[in-house]
């Protein structure tokens, strides 16, 4: 799950992580109020799921809380447009005011798990503010990393070795101990998956601070965070995601339009890249999951035919402990109740297969069977063309 | 001939009194697998499905020689009940529990070091060896006896493509579903070992998915040392960057992880890269000549 900087930033406070002052803003007075508090010079940073704010002007500085307040005004409801929101970009609900610092150094610190070593990893980069990919591409060597032992946990050493390869000396150095050392912290106790400060600034006075936060957190530990769970934003995801989820779905919205539905993420996948292989472009990646249950059909079958880019959808199920069978049925009730919108290719294989196949042709709905994955890829892309 | 559970293997369920553990310890059963014991605390000296139900896996060694688990304990609970297999002294733990935290894995695993243990999984279909003994919950009419090896980080899609070769004539000596998170027990690489040294396993299919570097290990593995012919596949092609793709693992983070360079690494170490799922069966044909 991803939070906005201004929540990430409220948890890493917590864990003793210096932030820059200000507070989370959602209509101009309110932003006004800030400068007042915090300014007079304040920074106006759009909050959005999306980086590249800076260039698409998703963060803005005034000189004062009448500018802060003009500023703020132009930028909530303003739609950004970033190189990782897509051309449609995102509606700015809300802006984080804080306070102009005076910078002398930007640096790196970023937390993931090295699925490799099995263990977190806390990166440093005296390289700050650039996408932490383009330095690992460009200057590797730039690049410090120590590994968590999982018994000891990040150990003050480590802390030490990474602040003086940031360059960091005095006052500079011990603040930067204490923020790599709560950072870490904050990244194990949350069970995040990322903690990303890029910058992460020395100001001409020598403080070290996080100039920006990112973080991302391990789905399968939210129920264990509830405060977390809690910070989701769903104005940030595809609102058919956002249905999908509610019915514990795994579905994702993608760019094409041939819809698919299958069980199983791997199988789920495979069906997109064969639809591919046979020229359409998947609309969606949905995986009703292994056991595929009636209701997830259905449900499923709701979210497809609510997408109006699917102009034709596949089914590919393969039955195993699950009977084709009664997949089947499931798909024929489906339909049933809520229309064939689009033309629809089933592909069932596995136990009871033959069943399942006499349930669609007896079902009186016009279903396009198929026998393999590929010929169901073959058929269902020239349907989708068709169907514009 | 297989790897790692066979006839001999004696399984015991922990969480069997659960819904899924006793769903499946049924179908366990129907295949032949002989399992001794079950393991749900609290309710040990008592019988489900004609099996002794024991309070810990230690007690299920001790009393019944169970040399294998199965693992059907909710997310929260399965770290602790893979760890607690493993003090016991069980050689082959399958964990099909899905959702186990990624900090709870990392312990898991630096727990099992230095322990003479195979963990496969979590978030797995499990193990099958045709004809002799499965662990797990895939369906085991689609398998057949034979001499391929399958390892797969995938569930429906590993049946896909045993399905593909039982139809071509083809049995598997075992199929292995490594799990699909992030950090799991037996990889690509240890299992191609265990493949290496089973003379009854002629060639390998190998499906892997986008997120991590295990494909690119394994292919630096098949490129120095494996000889048997390997048929591969990488699910996710078309999958965006930066979106989990159901599994928890299967994710393309920093650019890293994409279908495109797992298929270039494993292409150039050897192995016969099938571009379609649905080639799978076919290349392996083509493989064994």
């Amino acid at each position: 799950m991803k939070i906005h900087e201004y929540q990430a930033k409220k948890i890493l406070d917590q864990y003793g992580v210096q932030i820059p002052r200000g507070e989370v803003a959602e209509n101009a007075s309110k932003a006004r109020e800030i400068a007042e508090k915090v300014g007079p010079n304040v920074v106006l940073k759009a909050q959005v799921h999306a980086g590249g704010r800076g260039k698409g002007g998703g963060i803005r500085l005034a000189a004062n809380p009448d500018e802060a307040e003009k500023i703020a005004k132009e930028m909530i409801g303003m739609t950004l447009v970033t190189h990782q929101t897509g051309p449609e970009g995102k509606l700015v609900r809300r802006i984080l005011v804080e306070e102009a610092l005076d910078i002398s150094r930007e640096l790196y610190i970023g937390i993931v798990i090295d699925r490799a070593r099995e263990a977190p990893v806390v990166m440093a980069s005296p390289e700050g503010g650039v996408e932490i990919e383009k330095v690992a591409a460009e200057t590797p060597e730039l690049i410090f990393k120590e590994y968590i032992f999982p018994v000891t946990g990040f150990l003050p050493f480590q802390a030490r070795k990474l602040a003086f390869k940031l360059g960091l000396e005095g006052e500079s150095f011990k603040q930067g101990v204490k923020f790599i050392t709560s950072l870490y912290r904050a990244f194990e106790a949350t069970d995040a998956s990322l903690a990303e400060i890029n910058p992460l600034i020395v100001t001409r006075q020598g403080n070290v601070l996080a100039l920006d936060a990112k973080m991302n957190f391990d789905d399968n530990a939210l129920p264990r965070h509830p405060n977390i769970q809690q910070m989701r934003d769903l104005d940030e995801e595809a609102p058919l995601e956002v249905v999908a989820s509610k019915f514990n779905l795994n579905y994702i919205k993608l760019e094409g339009n041939v819809g698919c539905m299958v069980n199983g993420a791997g199988l789920a996948m495979a069906t997109m890249d064969i639809i591919m292989h046979s020229g359409g472009m998947p609309a969606n990646f949905l995986d009703v999951g292994g056991g595929v249950s009636e209701e997830a059909v259905k449900n499923a079958f709701k979210i497809l035919v609510s997408d109006r880019d699917v102009r034709a959808a596949l089914i590919n199920i393969f039955g195993g402990i699950v009977r084709c069978d009664m997949v089947a049925s499931g798909i024929v009730k489906a339909a049933k109740e809520l229309g064939l919108k689009v033309p629809m290719v089933v592909r069932l294989e596995g136990t009871n297969v033959e069943l399942g196949k006499k349930i669609l042709e007896e079902s009186g709905l016009s279903f396009y069977p198929a026998t393999t994955m590929k010929e169901a890829a073959e058929k269902v892309v020239p349907l989708a063309k068709e169907n514009r | 001939m297989s790897i790692i559970i066979d006839e001999k293997t004696r399984v015991a369920v922990q969480g069997i009194t659960g819904g899924e553990g006793t769903f499946h310890t049924q179908k366990m059963q129907e295949y032949g697998t002989k399992v001794v014991a079950g393991v749900t605390p609290g309710k040990g000296g008592t019988t489900h499905l004609g099996v002794p139900v024991f309070n810990s896996v230690s007690d299920a060694v001790e009393k019944e020689g169970a040399n294998a688990s199965a693992i059907f304990v909710p997310a929260f609970a399965a770290a602790d009940a893979i760890m607690e297999a493993a003090d016991a002294g069980i050689k082959t733990i399958v964990c099909i529990t899905e959702g186990i935290p990624t900090f709870d894995m990392i312990k898991v695993k630096s727990f099992l070091k230095g322990k003479d243990c195979y963990l496969i999984g979590p978030n797995t279909p499990g193990i099958i060896s045709p004809g002799k003994c499965k662990i797990g919950i895939m369906p085991g009419h689609i398998h057949t006896p034979g001499k391929i090896g399958i390892i797969s980080r995938s569930g429906t899609l590993t049946y896909e493509a045993v399905d593909q070769v039982t139809k071509l004539g083809y049995g598997q000596s075992t199929a292995v579903g490594i799990g699909g998170d992030p950090i799991v027990g037996l990889k690509f690489t240890e299992l191609l070992k265990l493949f290496k040294k089973d003379k009854g396993t002629e060639a390998v299919i190998l499906i892997g998915e986008i997120g991590g570097t295990a494909e690119e290990e394994a292919a630096e593995y098949i490129k120095e040392e494996f000889q048997k012919p390997v048929v591969s596949f990488i699910a996710g092609q078309t999958a965006p960057p930066g979106r989990r793709m159901g599994h928890a693992g299967a994710i393309i983070a920093g650019g890293k992880g994409t279908a495109k360079e797992k298929m270039k690494a494993l292409e150039q170490a050897g192995s016969i890269v099938a571009k379609s799922p649905a080639e799978i069966g076919q290349k392996v044909k083509e493989a064994l000549g």
